[in-house]
C-alpha cells in the first residue's frame, strides 16, 4: 500500500509553494502595517505610527462602533430567533416544516450579491430608511441560519426524554425549555453566535447595498478605501480585523472542544 | 409521545414570521419586479412583460455574460489544474500532516476576503512588492502593469476559490481505495497509466463538484473584478450592482438576479446529484 500512497518530493514542494502563496498576501498586510515607510516595498523599520493615525481617525472609529453594535445586536436577535426556531422545529410536525427550514437557510446558499440587491429593492418598497435598521435586518437574515444549523445539530444528539421528564414532573413547557433544553443547547448557541458575529463583522457585499449614504461599517470603509489606493493605515486596520477574527475563531474552537469533551463525558457516564 | 403534537408553536413563530417576511418576501418581490417595467426616471410600472429578460439578450449585455463566462471558465480551468494536484497530494499525506494541511487550507477562509485581496494589491501594484523584487533582480526594466488587468482578476478569483476546489478533490481522493491502484500496478500498468485509468477516474466526481462549487460563484464575485480589475472588467455581478445604483433600472437588475439565481440553483442541484451518486455507488463516475 505504501508504495502507491507516497508523495514524491515534488508534491511537498508544490504544496509548500501554494501554501506560501495562500498566506503571502495576509503576511504582507500584517508586516507592512508595522512599517515605518509609507511605501510597501521594503521594511524600513518597526513603527506603530499607522495604528496611532488609525485610532485618531474619527470616521474609522465611528465605522468600528457601528460594526460592533451591528454585530452584537444582529447576533443577539438571530440567537433568539434561531435557537427558538431550531427547538420548535424539532417539536412540530407540520407539513411546511421542511420547506420552512429550507427557506430559512437559503440566505447562506444564494450569492451574496443577489441577497444584497434583493434586500435593497425590498426595503425600498417597504419604505424603510436605509441605515442602521436596514443593516440590522439584513445581517440578522444571514446570521439566523448559522445559529439554526448549530443548534439543530446539537439537538439531534440530545435525549428528548430529559424534557419529557421535566414535563412529567409538572413543569410548564416554557419552564421545561428554560431549565432543561436551553442549558443543554447553550454550547451550540454560543458557537453559532460566534460564527454569526464573525460573519456580521466581515460582510461587505450585502451591507453595501443596504447601508444608505450616511452609515458605514468597518468592512465598507475598508472596501471604499481600498478602491482609492493603498495606505499603511488600511494595513493597520486590516491587521486589527485579522486579530479579531482569529480571536473569535480561537474562542469558537475552544467552545467546540469543551462541547465535545462534554459529549464524551456523557458517553462515559452512560 | 403523549404531548400535544404542536407544543413548539410559540417557539417557531418568530422564525416563521422572520423567514416569510424577510427571506421569502424579498425574493418573491424581486421575482415580480423582474416582470415589471422601469419608468424613465425613477420607479416602476407594474405591467407584466418580458422586456427585461429580452433585454439580457441584447448584444451589449450578452457581451457581459460572455465576458463573465469566459472569466469563470478561465479561472475554473486554471483552478482545476492547480487545485487537483493539491487535493490529490493532500489525500496522500500521513494522517497527522493531513490534519495540519486541512487547518492550513481552512484558515484563510476565515480572513475577510477583502483583506486577502488587499494583500494582492500591495504585491501586484505598479510600485508594489513584485515589481520591486523583479527590478532588483534585474529581470525587468519597466514595472509590469498587472494590477487592474485581466490577469489580476484571474489571480484574485483563483485565490478566493482555490480552497473549494482543493477540498473537493481532497474529499474524493481521501476515500479512494488505494489497493485498486496497487492492483493496477501489480498487473503491470505503468505509474502514469494506473493514475489515469484508476485514480483519476475515481476522483473525477471530486473534481466535478469542485468545478460546480467554483464556476457560478466566479460569475457573481463582482468585488474581485472591482478591486483588482479596476472597473475594466464587467461581470454579471457588477452589472447588477451598476443597475441598482447608477443605472437605476431595478426591474432589469431583478431579471439579471433571477437568471443568476436560476443558474446557481441548477448548479447546486447538479452538485447534490453528483455527490449523492458518489455516495451511493461508492465507486466512480460511469
Amino acid at each position: 500500500m505504501s508504495r502507491v500512497k507516497k508523495n514524491s518530493k515534488f508534491a511537498s514542494v508544490y504544496m509548500g509553494i501554494l501554501f506560501f502563496l495562500m498566506y503571502l498576501p495576509i503576511g504582507v498586510v500584517i508586516v507592512f502595517s508595522f512599517n515605518e515607510s509609507k511605501l510597501p516595498v521594503a521594511f524600513t523599520g518597526f513603527s506603530t505610527v499607522w495604528y496611532e493615525k488609525l485610532f485618531n481617525n474619527h470616521a474609522m472609529m465611528e465605522a468600528l462602533r457601528n460594526s460592533l453594535i451591528l454585530g452584537a445586536l444582529s447576533t443577539f436577535i438571530s440567537a433568539v430567533i434561531g435557537t427558538l426556531g431550531a427547538v420548535g422545529l424539532s417539536k412540530i410536525r407540520w407539513r411546511s416544516k421542511g420547506a420552512m427550514e429550507y427557506i430559512s437557510i437559503l440566505p447562506l446558499m444564494i450569492p451574496e450579491i443577489i441577497l444584497g440587491m434583493v434586500l435593497m429593492a425590498f426595503f425600498y418598497m417597504m419604505g424603510l430608511p436605509f441605515g442602521m435598521l436596514t443593516l440590522l435586518i439584513g445581517h440578522t437574515i444571514f446570521c439566523v441560519p448559522y445559529i439554526l444549523m448549530e443548534v439543530k445539530a446539537r439537538l439531534a444528539g440530545m435525549d428528548p426524554a430529559l424534557e419529557e421528564a421535566a414535563r412529567d414532573l409538572g413543569a410548564t413547557p416554557f419552564r421545561a425549555f428554560l431549565d432543561i433544553t436551553l442549558p443543554l443547547c447553550m454550547p451550540a448557541v454560543l458557537s453559532g453566535s460566534l460564527l454569526a458575529f464573525a460573519m456580521s463583522m466581515d460582510d461587505v457585499v450585502i451591507s453595501i447595498f443596504i447601508n444608505g449614504p450616511k452609515v458605514s461599517t468597518l468592512p465598507i470603509k475598508v472596501y471604499t478605501q481600498i478602491k482609492t489606493g493603498v495606505t499603511p493605515e488600511i494595513n493597520a486596520l486590516c491587521t486589527i480585523m485579522l486579530a479579531v477574527t482569529l480571536l473569535i475563531l480561537g474562542l469558537y474552537s475552544l467552545v467546540k472542544r469543551i462541547n465535545q469533551g462534554e459529549k464524551t463525558d456523557e458517553k462515559q457516564a452512560h | 409521545m403523549r404531548r400535544p403534537k404542536n407544543g413548539g408553536v410559540w417557539m417557531i413563530l418568530p422564525l416563521y414570521l422572520f423567514t416569510i417576511v424577510f427571506v421569502a418576501g424579498p425574493l418573491l418581490y424581486v421575482l415580480a419586479l423582474s416582470f415589471a417595467k422601469a419608468n424613465d426616471g425613477y420607479g416602476v410600472t407594474w405591467a407584466f412583460n418580458l422586456e427585461n429578460y429580452k433585454r439580457i439578450l441584447d448584444p451589449v449585455y450578452q457581451n457581459t455574460f460572455k465576458q463573465s463566462f469566459q472569466l469563470a471558465l478561465t479561472s475554473t480551468v486554471l483552478n482545476c489544474l492547480i487545485g487537483y494536484p493539491f487535493g490529490y497530494f493532500m489525500a496522500r499525506l500521513p494522517e497527522k500532516k493531513k490534519k495540519h494541511a486541512m487547518i492550513g487550507l481552512m484558515l484563510p477562509f476565515w480572513v475577510n476576503s477583502l483583506i486577502r485581496l488587499y494583500g494582492w494589491i500591495i504585491i501586484l501594484q505598479k510600485k508594489g512588492l513584485l515589481n520591486h523584487l523583479l527590478k532588483s533582480l534585474h529581470l525587468i526594466d519597466k514595472p509590469l502593469k498587472i494590477l487592474y488587468s485581466y490577469p489580476a482578476v484571474v489571480i484574485g478569483m483563483l485565490y478566493v476559490l482555490f480552497p473549494f476546489m482543493a477540498l473537493s478533490v481532497y474529499s474524493s481522493a481521501e476515500k479512494l481505495d488505494w489497493s485498486l491502484v496497487e492492483a493496477a500496478r501489480d498487473l503491470g500498468a505503468s505509474k502514469t497509466k494506473a493514475f489515469w485509468t484508476v485514480t483519476f477516474r475515481l476522483t473525477l466526481p471530486g473534481l466535478l463538484s469542485g468545478v460546480i462549487l467554483t464556476f457560478i460563484p466566479s460569475m457573481g464575485l463582482f468585488f474581485i473584478a472591482d478591486i483588482l480589475g479596476g472597473n475594466k472588467i464587467v461581470l454579471v455581478g457588477s452589472l447588477i450592482q451598476e443597475q441598482m445604483t447608477r443605472g437605476s433600472n431595478w426591474p432589469f437588475a431583478a431579471a439579471l438576479a433571477v437568471v443568476l439565481l436560476i443558474l446557481t440553483t441548477l448548479m447546486i442541484m447538479l452538485y447534490r446529484k453528483i455527490t449523492n451518486a458518489k455516495q451511493l455507488e461508492g465507486v466512480g463516475w460511469e
